[in-house]
């Protein structure tokens, strides 16, 4: 009985895109209301696009002008499918491989399995229809490809999507979870990158899951956070952080960068100062209060030699000195320093040192570049200046010269 | 023994016919005069670029690959390196400056009617040489400005009327700016071009011999040239090489960033100095006048201008025959106010 709708479904397609004349649209354009929007927004989605018709996914007749006739259910009219089995509904066609891929060979058709396993699936099969179904996130009758700007799963417009419901106090009243995500996501990094147009940065789905979409729990949040920070990941494993954490049921790096509202890491965190992350755990004493304040001890000190080294071939550049290579020092002392930022994540003190010793050294040569071209700056001007008198008593000379020859031999 | 190796030469070079030539060669005196020694800080600026252009070539190498680096190299490691190539930099542009205002001094004191039609032809001959001398020393260090400068004036140029598209392949040596570009601009830079200019330099400076120096006045009084002209050509030489000095000191020619053939051109490129005038005319044109592209259009006008400015000693004489001087000055003053107002507008905009 199962397969019955997706044979009418099936039957529906092959007689549909063998019609040139659909009465759907027209009919459903003189209707009004809610009835007339399938018409009107039909235009822009990707399955008209294709070539599938109304019937392709409705069933019926649409060569019929007659509407009991076009909407007969023994010419497989399924109608607006009931909520609940929307999923099936969409994946009548969208788990069908053979089908999808004669659209487009690389469609994933795992869709409807995933979100049986999301939440969203869960919940729905124990019959609530407030969670998300497909046309929650992919809209209906104008559903655009993901890789239109304007549809509501383009990168960029996931998180205001998934915040429709999300965002929405008397929606997630019931399910008893925070609405504040897209608020606190739109404050992050992550955010800034995307909406600066970087699209592969990420948005909700890439932590949460798509289709399976699904909170990460506490064991697995440093797991997503390290699909891309893969060095962190790697640093934060093998730290000793990983298994106090999770002794005290401690996520891994949203402890100290947040989930959401994942910020710029300023170096003002770190260490046991006002601000600081590591004071709020780690007290006088104990090893780790020390590991942070050296650490950032470490990195201060890095940071000041490379202020101090781009102060002074900043003033020699303006001069007009030529100061590529101390530049060079100076962008290789920086990386020592983002290297030494990231080996906090190991809070192993020495880790930290070995780059910042590296990036003071580098910052030393830069420092010793630009002093010596500060030198040669004012070697250059003190023999342009004895080079001018030379000249200036040079001209001073051909001018008595000249009037000394005229007065005796007038021209 | 100075007098006996003096007549040795003498014997065989006949000095002597040399001596009584300068003798007899006289300057004329006038409000003008001053203009007169434009010609010979000119010659003096273009021998400073043979000399520093020399030694740079003792370490400069012309591949994509390495002439940035060696321009590097000649500024930070080469003891005055930097001097000299600061000096070889300046001194280009004080030359073109210089014999722009030489050709305008020439100009307005009328020095290029009959006999010295000649005189004047060479002289912008020689000009259009600095001017190439200029666009194609400006690649050498292939930085990322000279780099997109080069490709969009080879592409002014590859817009000129049926010979365009010949002359854009024979500039770039294929159909972008390219390691064979440079190649072959250094090509023309240290050896077709300064071939060339030697010979015609020896024209200019022969027919400046032999037909004197002009005078707008028939009646002014005149000094010798040796000595007293030739010292007050000295001094004038002196006065340059302070301020040519004081540039590369206080000034040293920049190296800018290596060229990277696959980076979006930087905002804001424009040429050099003595090219904004065209750059900011095509600049201003609409992307079609009429039926033709407005580019086609921009350059085909310059070309009849610089054409028509070119053949100055005969349209000019011939409306100084009909007493139309005053047209003649007019005509210098509006190229002039072009030239100044629009490459004034072509670096402020």
């Amino acid at each position: 009985m199962k397969l019955l709708p997706l044979l009418f479904v099936s039957l529906g397609v092959i007689s549909a895109q063998n019609t040139t004349q659909s009465t759907c649209r027209t009919c459903h354009a003189s209707l009004g209301g809610d009835l007339q929007k399938p018409a009107d927004l039909i235009h822009d989605d990707i399955h008209i696009q294709m070539g599938l018709t109304c019937a392709s996914c409705h069933g019926g007749d649409p060569s019929n002008s007659d509407m009991a006739g076009a909407m007969n259910p023994d010419k497989g009219f399924v109608g607006a499918p009931e909520r609940q089995k929307i999923p099936e509904f969409c994946a009548n066609c969208h788990s069908d491989a053979v089908f999808m891929h004669r659209y487009n060979p690389q469609q994933r058709v795992d869709q409807l399995a995933l979100y049986k396993t999301s939440v969203h699936g869960k919940l729905l099969a124990k019959g609530d229809t407030a969670v998300a179904v497909c046309p929650d996130c992919h809209s209906v009758h104008n559903i655009r490809s993901v890789k239109d700007p304007q549809a509501p799963v383009y990168p960029l417009n996931v998180p205001q999507t998934c915040g429709n419901c999300h965002a929405n106090p008397q929606h997630m009243a019931k399910y008893g979870i925070p609405t504040d995500q897209l608020a606190q996501y739109r404050t992050s990094v992550h955010w800034a990158a995307l909406k600066g147009g970087d699209l592969s940065a990420p948005n909700c789905a890439t932590c949460h899951g798509n289709h399976g979409a699904t909170p990460p729990g506490v064991e697995s949040v440093a797991r997503v956070c390290g699909t891309c920070h893969v060095v962190f990941d790697n640093l934060f494993q093998a730290s000793p952080h990983r298994s106090a954490f999770a002794a005290r049921g401690l996520g891994g790096c949203v402890v100290c960068h947040s989930n959401h509202a994942v910020h710029a890491p300023t170096l003002e965190v770190l260490g046991v100062g006002q601000g600081a992350i590591c004071g709020r755990c780690h007290k006088q004493g104990d090893s780790g209060y020390a590991t942070a304040q050296g650490m950032r001890q470490q990195i201060d000190n890095l940071r000041a030699a490379l202020a101090r080294a781009e102060s002074i071939v900043n003033q020699a550049d303006q001069a007009g000195m030529e100061m590529s290579e101390a530049r060079l020092e100076l962008a290789s002392a920086n990386g020592e320093y983002v290297k030494s930022r990231v080996q906090v994540h190991s809070l192993v003190l020495s880790s930290v040192e070995t780059p910042v010793k590296a990036g003071e050294a580098d910052a030393q040569k830069a420092y010793d570049m630009g002093v010596a071209a500060l030198h040669e700056r004012n070697v250059r001007r003190l023999g342009l200046l004895v080079s001018l008198l030379a000249i200036g008593m040079t001209l001073a000379g051909l001018v008595v010269g000249i009037r000394r020859l005229e007065t005796k031999r007038p021209g | 023994m100075w007098n006996g190796v003096g007549a040795w030469f003498n014997d065989r070079l006949d000095l002597d016919s040399i001596r009584r030539f300068m003798a007899h060669k006289r300057v004329p005196v006038h409000s003008g005069t001053v203009w007169y020694y434009l010609g010979g800080i000119t010659l003096f600026l273009f021998a400073i670029q043979v000399v520093t252009g020399v030694l740079l070539l003792l370490y400069y190498r012309p591949t994509a690959s390495d002439a940035f680096e060696s321009v590097q190299f000649i500024t930070t490691r080469v003891h005055f390196g930097w001097l000299i190539r600061s000096i070889h930099s300046w001194s280009a542009n004080l030359m073109v400056l210089s014999a722009m205002l030489h050709m305008f001094s020439t100009f307005f004191l009328g020095a290029y009617k009959r006999p010295r039609e000649l005189t004047w032809l060479s002289g912008m001959a020689l000009l259009f040489l600095a001017l190439a001398f200029g666009f194609s020393g400006y690649l050498l260090p292939w930085n990322t400005l000279s780099f997109f400068a080069t490709k969009v004036g080879t592409e002014s140029a590859g817009s000129m009327p049926l010979i365009g598209p010949a002359l854009l392949k024979l500039l770039r040596g294929g159909n972008d700016v390219t390691g064979a570009t440079l190649t072959r601009f250094f090509g023309f830079h240290v050896a077709v071009l300064p071939g060339i200019a030697t010979m015609l330099i020896l024209f200019h400076l022969a027919l400046v011999q032999r037909w004197g120096i002009s005078s707008p006045k028939e009646d002014a009084p005149t000094m010798p040239f040796f000595p007293n002209f030739a010292l007050r050509e000295m001094v004038a030489w002196y006065g340059a090489l302070a301020i040519l000095g004081s540039l590369a000191a206080l000034f040293p020619w920049e190296l800018g960033v290596k060229a990277d053939p696959f980076a979006p051109a930087p905002a804001g490129i424009r040429p050099e100095w003595y090219f904004l005038a065209v750059f900011y005319t095509l600049k201003l044109l609409p992307s079609k006048v009429w039926l033709f592209e407005g580019e086609l259009v921009g350059i085909f006008g310059l070309m009849v201008g610089v054409i028509f400015w070119t053949l100055t000693p005969f349209w000019a004489t011939h409306l100084e025959n009909q007493g139309k001087r005053h047209v003649v000055q007019s005509i210098g003053a509006i190229v002039i106010g072009y030239l100044v107002v629009f490459s004034a507008l072509g670096y402020w905009k």
